[in-house]
């Protein structure tokens, strides 16, 4: 990354500029890749950016990141993400 | 113009200061996928200025400016006359401000870059209330909400942004909704290829300002469609045409579902409806909306 000298504040874009905001989460999204039908409305509707979209138009989502607030799983047309309670790691 | 078209690029890095179930970033992810990279942001206090998160770092991939409360119109009138000094004119110059900047604090600044012919986007994403300050009254409340300012519920009515920017009669004016993202890709493509100055206000569902589970952000901003609360349309050289249901619902086409439909599902109505409901109050919404609606079709269709 480009760093510019000058006088004023700059931020410089970052992955995770929180932290790991998947901490924040309390129910964890959970894909069932054999409904999915492809339709990318989780992906387009997802507020963070979490839910990543591949190449052949499967997603997949990046938990460390996932802040958990469900808009995937209402979205799903044919209900493959459903959200399950996040447990405490030992 | 479907889903699977949209693009790749992706300007919002996960990871960033916003709510769980925030419509900004969600709007900002689709004005990106329309913009490209090739763009300056411009923003003023709002929630956005917190979502951006702390320094050293920041959560958006494009340089973004940030500025006081009243002067987004005013600064983004200044990048854009830079830029056009050092020859960079295909480079986009979007102001992007919150509900209380653009209806409240920074209208005068807005409607002088409007004047001036800048040749700009102005984002108005309107969430109704103040929220990066506490949930605040704001000019887009409506009427009845709760928020910490307005105690047992607004007593006016919102005033009518879109009809202000049209007095303007500025090339290119937009409302539209974060739970139709095809329709927000689409007026954004179509306000970057206009010169000139463009305004464009996108409907935000905020779950802690609005009191409704952070899931539902989507079916909120779907459900102010559908019940009429809020019109889908688009006004190029002052011709107004209306977008997907609100044409429908301009057209008679079908009828607008109650405001009771998209209001009871929200805590800061909850006062309308317990301990019990004020049909008094539910009828003056109604009528208002109805009111708004005539007007639609007396001066539009």
């Amino acid at each position: 990354m480009k760093k510019y000298n000058v006088v004023t504040t700059i931020s410089y874009p970052k992955k995770g500029a929180m932290g790991k905001t998947g901490s924040w989460r309390i129910f964890k999204p959970i894909l069932d890749k054999a409904k999915c039908v492809k339709c990318l409305r989780c992906w387009i509707y997802c507020p963070e950016a979490t839910i990543i979209r591949n190449k052949d138009d499967t997603v997949s989502i990046d938990y460390e990141y996932c802040k958990g607030c469900g808009i995937c799983a209402n979205v799903c047309k044919v209900k493959a993400i459903t959200m399950e309670r996040e447990v405490k790691k030992k | 113009m479907a889903i699977k078209d949209l693009p790749d690029t992706e300007c919002v890095l996960p990871g960033s200061a916003a709510c769980p179930g925030c419509p900004a970033t969600m709007g900002l992810r689709i004005v990106f996928k329309a913009l490209g990279k090739n763009t300056i942001m411009v923003v003023p206090a709002c929630c956005t200025a917190v979502i951006e998160s702390l320094h050293p770092h920041t959560s958006f991939d494009i340089p973004v400016m940030n500025i006081a409360f009243e002067a987004a119109a005013a600064g983004a009138s200044g990048v854009e006359a830079a830029l056009r000094q050092q020859g960079k004119e295909d480079t986009t110059v979007v102001a992007w401000a919150g509900d209380g900047g653009t209806y409240d604090i920074g209208i005068q600044a807005l409607s002088g870059a409007l004047e001036r012919q800048t040749n700009f986007i102005y984002i108005c994403y309107n969430n109704q209330i103040y929220s990066n300050t506490g949930i605040q009254r704001s000019g887009a409340t409506p009427y009845g909400a709760w928020t910490t300012t307005t105690v047992g519920g607004k007593t006016e009515f919102r005033k009518e942004m879109g009809e202000i920017i049209q007095a303007h009669h500025i090339p290119y004016s937009a409302q539209t909704c974060v739970s139709y993202p095809e329709d927000l890709y689409n007026k954004l493509k179509k306000a970057k290829g206009i010169k000139g100055p463009k305004y464009i206000e996108i409907m935000a569902p905020c779950p802690p300002g609005w009191r409704f589970p952070m899931e539902k952000t989507v079916e909120m901003g779907t459900m102010a469609v559908e019940t009429g609360a809020w019109a889908l349309y688009e006004v190029e050289n002052d011709k107004m045409t209306f977008n997907g249901k609100s044409k429908l619902i301009l057209e008679k086409k079908i009828e607008r579902k109650p405001i009771e439909e998209w209001i009871k599902y929200q805590g800061r109505f909850r006062h309308l409806f317990k301990p019990e409901k004020d049909v008094k109050r539910l009828k003056a919404i109604e009528e208002h909306t109805d009111q708004m609606w005539d007007r639609y079709r007396r001066c539009y269709l």
